[in-house]
């Protein structure tokens, strides 16, 4: 398959993952849509670099899984935080952590 | 000559079935109501990914593609669902603003139509010079991932694990069931049930409103006759 085959699906799946961190208020559902989003990015990194025959894109993805994995781990940590205290908190709720 | 027309056959077929599971999952995953289920189909497409990554010969990404993302990341996610206990009452879309929906739409098409209008028009208009150093090697990726990575972009690397450090120790911290470092009296326990509201006072709502609850009309005329009239007096210039 062409390049633009994969971009297509790679900006379909970014605009998909927009939507639902727009919509949803449920900070884990808004959390996943980010992950989506990442991984939009990520095959859209890997093909361009296969297009290019350049190894950076895949480098640029390793950092990019690295750095998710990291954010995943501080954004649940905050998630359960907050959820510990309050069950039904949503996205809209979490506007009580500004100082 | 067959054999390429072959392969690049399959090669489409793969595509087509690993977009479907990539698009199908990423719906599912934003517009599903359970959350279990989103986490699910956020698996389903991390795996059409990792496919595609097979496709484009960077094998060693798709490997860490299934064991970080599905193996590790989504496993975080349904322990911290099942942990919760977080049922689906989360209404699917914020009801309280109605322009809310149709805005979220139009920004995300419109930021999609951006990224493919960039993708069709780009992808014939590359520009740079290839490079010589960082080649792909299509049968050994690995090791040319390795030389570059611990080459080129060694700083990088390093500093990653301070950043993973830095994340567990956070992840650590804020977990922890009571510390310094969070001050939990920012989140206030749910408050109990409210009393229910005494009744209101209806002479107040007399003086307020100018209008009389007939409860109470009923009680004057039975005691006295006269007094409903004078307070109609009194009220009605207002």
């Amino acid at each position: 398959m062409s390049q633009t085959g994969y971009l297509v699906v790679s900006a379909l799946m970014f605009t998909i993952g927009t939507f639902g961190v727009l919509i949803r208020r449920n900070p884990l559902v808004i959390f996943m849509s980010l992950e989506l989003m990442l991984n939009a990015v990520n095959l859209s990194f890997v093909s361009f670099s296969s297009s290019l025959d350049d190894v950076g894109g895949q480098i640029a993805v390793f950092f990019v899984l690295v750095v998710a994995a990291a954010e995943v781990v501080v954004g649940l940590g905050i998630i359960v935080a907050v959820l510990r205290r309050r069950q039904d908190a949503t996205a809209d709720d979490l506007s009580m952590m500004r100082g | 000559m067959l054999a390429a027309t072959f392969s690049f056959n399959i090669e489409k077929l793969v595509w087509v079935i690993a977009a479907t599971i990539c698009l199908t999952g990423s719906l599912g995953t934003v517009a599903l109501r359970n959350t279990v289920h989103n986490a699910l189909s956020l698996v389903a497409t991390l795996f059409g990914v990792a496919i595609m990554f097979v496709l484009q010969q960077a094998y060693f990404l798709a490997a860490i593609q299934v064991i970080v993302y599905a193996g590790a990341i989504v496993i975080l996610f349904l322990f911290v669902i099942m942990l919760l206990g977080i049922d689906s009452r989360d209404d699917l879309y914020p009801d309280h603003r109605p322009w809310y929906l149709p805005l979220a739409a139009v920004v995300a098409v419109s930021v999609g139509l951006m990224v493919i209008a960039a993708a069709l028009v780009g992808v014939t208009q590359v520009t740079g010079a290839r490079s010589q150093l960082a080649s792909l090697k299509p049968d050994d990726d690995i090791a040319r991932l390795g030389e570059v990575l611990f080459t080129n972009h060694v700083y990088a690397f390093e500093i990653t694990a301070v950043l993973l450090t830095i994340a567990v120790v956070g992840a650590v911290v804020l977990v922890r069931k009571a510390g310094p470092a969070i001050d939990l009296d920012e989140f206030p326990l749910p408050e109990p049930e409210p009393e229910p509201e005494p009744e209101p006072d209806y002479d107040d709502e007399v003086d307020e409103f100018g209008d009389e609850p007939t409860v109470e009309v009923d009680d004057d005329v039975e005691a006295e006759v006269d007094a409903p009239t004078v307070e109609a007096e009194e009220v009605t210039p207002r």
